[in-house]
């Protein structure tokens, strides 16, 4: 079993659209959508929920009025000023636990977050591990982390050959989250000068979690001499560039459509992604080793 | 006043919008623009600016002084964080779980936890023709991006006007750079996508009590429904640009829309006497 991440960087370069395309395309497989925060590739896959679960994580502090004294210590030791008039602001507190230890009338007790759900379910492609986290909640990373260890025990039931997982933009915690331990991260750079930037940061991410990375360049024709100095970049650093796929309305059609953009149209652009996903199992299947299903 | 720039899904134009904006009013407001987008950060590619201060942001990690230590583990017992380890005659500290809460060192009975400061990243401030920056940066590798971005908002000058780009998503980053706002303005694109996501953006910036308005960008491209759902939530759509090739080139090449096509200074001009009547009418209401 292997594990492809699609990561960017940048928001909006077409991380989803190639996953979901990756969906149609890919033979056995599991896929995960791990941005927690703004999932949209059910919106493409249009999969029945099979199981909806909670997702308990971290704590809030409450503070019991009928105990408290208002001596204060609470609200001079909360390093996120969280305690404001003897009230907790549930969005700036962090969870820490450090008011209800040193309370002297012991009024403020730590209580559970329900962060958000993940959910199981089934498409006309194959089982979609996916979650929404709570509105203005924290701990994305960890249910990340969560829907990954779902779908890795399911592709070990199901003996499914992949696991592909639609990365969320950026790369703080949640993108640490859907990248340790996979077997390859593709990149999906678009040739502007803020998507060459994040480009280069999240490289870095995937270098220093020790993940090898492949690049495609999307949308490579709105501006050719900027795809031309991504080339060289990635050369340079040693990095395969897969495929670059033209602008095409066609791929935003098919989003409105519900589709994966290669059921959509057997334009360039489906070329060319079909393209990138012989690529990447050509590359998964010369990688050693298979993903531990108990990290 | 503070306008957050946000949306729920990435690439919509936030960062388009926030520098024009910020450029559009500098003639007639004093005008700063905060990138707090610390992972991604691109408003520096379109304005240029010249940076005058650096400073390092660090948040303080346990440090453990071993010859007072007694191994008794009260320090694993109140982290949170799981970032203490205890073995017997050894103390393990792991840094990036930390979130810097100091309840290690002060509840050390043995008083054997000082903090250090362990840097995340880097806030820079400076100028640009006029607009004030700002923006952060967190260390390729680092997982937490909040404390980076409380420094950057810390650079408010709260006299003019604020003009805040955020990160993507609607988690804990997104939350900790639009509180405190006036108004929010929210960026999308008419796609199922971009409704989906400004749909978890609107109920964000309702449990943050920050009013909001929209933008939508790349008008044609997709369908209505983001323009029926803002009627039916009585959410106002208060700019509208189109789909068009030149102006994703001017962004490809880091040149903002109202540099490259100076007709739409008037536009963003507009969208900001808009911004300024909802907010003025909302804190009427609040008084009354």
């Amino acid at each position: 079993m292997k594990e492809v991440v699609v990561l960017s960087g940048k928001g909006g370069t077409g991380k989803t659209s190639i996953v979901g395309s990756f969906a149609a395309l890919a033979k056995s497989k599991v896929l995960v959508d791990c941005d927690v925060d703004a999932a949209d590739l059910h919106l493409l896959l249009q999969p029945a929920r099979r199981e909806r679960h909670e997702f308990w994580s971290g704590q809030t502090a409450f503070i019991a009025e009928d105990r408290c004294t208002q001596c204060g210590l609470c609200q001079e030791l909360c390093r996120f000023k969280a305690i404001k008039d003897f009230r907790v602001d549930p969005i700036s507190c962090e969870g820490c636990g450090f008011c209800s230890r040193i309370c002297p009338t012991e009024a403020i007790t730590m209580k559970e977050n329900l962060a958000g759900h993940w959910f199981i379910s089934d498409s006309r492609y194959g089982p979609l591990v996916h979650a929404q986290l709570g509105v203005a909640q924290e701990n994305s990373g960890k249910l990340v982390a969560t829907v990954r260890q779902q779908a890795r025990q399911m592709a070990e039931k199901e003996v499914a050959d992949y696991i592909i997982s639609d990365g969320p933009p950026g790369i703080g915690c949640p993108v640490i989250s859907s990248l340790t331990g996979a077997n390859l991260a593709l990149l999906v750079t678009e040739p502007t000068l803020s998507g060459i930037h994040d480009l280069e940061r999240v490289l870095g991410v995937c270098r220093h979690f020790g993940v090898p990375a492949l690049v495609c360049i999307n949308k490579y024709d709105i501006n050719e001499d900027n795809a031309r100095h991504i080339e060289s970049y990635c050369r340079g650093q040693g990095i395969e560039i897969a495929v670059k796929v033209p602008f095409d309305n066609a791929v935003t059609e098919a989003i409105v459509r519900g589709l994966p953009v290669v059921e959509y149209t057997e334009g360039v652009v489906s070329i060319e992604i079909t393209k990138l996903w012989q690529n990447i199992s050509d590359f998964l299947a010369r990688s050693q080793g298979g993903t531990d299903a108990n990290i | 006043m503070i306008i957050s720039v946000a949306s729920g899904k990435g690439g919509t134009g936030k960062t388009l919008v926030a520098t024009s904006l910020a450029l559009s009013l500098k003639d007639r407001e004093q005008v700063q623009l905060l990138d707090c987008d610390v992972e991604e950060p691109n408003d520096h590619i379109f304005l240029k600016p010249v940076i005058t201060i650096s400073e390092a942001v660090c948040i303080p990690v346990p440090e453990i002084d071993e010859k007072k230590c007694n191994y008794c583990g009260k320090c694993v017992e109140v982290c949170a964080y799981h970032a203490i380890a205890v073995f017997p005659g050894h103390v393990l500290v792991f840094p990036q779980l930390c979130h810097g809460c100091g309840a290690c060192s002060y509840l050390c009975p043995e008083k054997a936890i000082s903090e250090v400061g362990r840097k995340i990243g880097v806030v820079e401030c400076g100028h640009s023709d006029g607009v004030g920056f700002a923006h952060g940066k967190l260390n390729v590798g680092e997982a937490m991006p909040t404390p980076v971005i409380r420094r950057v908002k810390k650079r408010a000058n709260h006299d003019g006007i604020v003009i805040i780009d955020i990160s993507p998503g609607t988690s804990c980053p997104v939350v900790e750079s639009i509180k405190d706002s006036d108004f929010c303005l929210l960026v999308t694109e008419p796609t199922p996508f971009g409704l989906n996501d400004l749909i978890l953006a609107v109920e964000t910036v309702k449990e943050l009590k920050v009013p909001c308005g929209v933008v939508i960008n790349r008008a044609g491209v997709g369908d209505r429904k983001v323009e029926e759902y803002c009627l039916n939530e009585n959410i106002p759509v208060l700019l509208t640009i189109p789909l068009d090739t030149e102006i994703a080139r001017l962004y490809s090449r880091g040149i903002t829309l109202v540099e490259g096509m100076r007709q739409w200074k008037e536009s963003f001009i507009g969208l900001f006497d808009r911004i300024r009547e909802l907010v003025d009418e909302r804190s009427r209401s609040l008084k009354r």
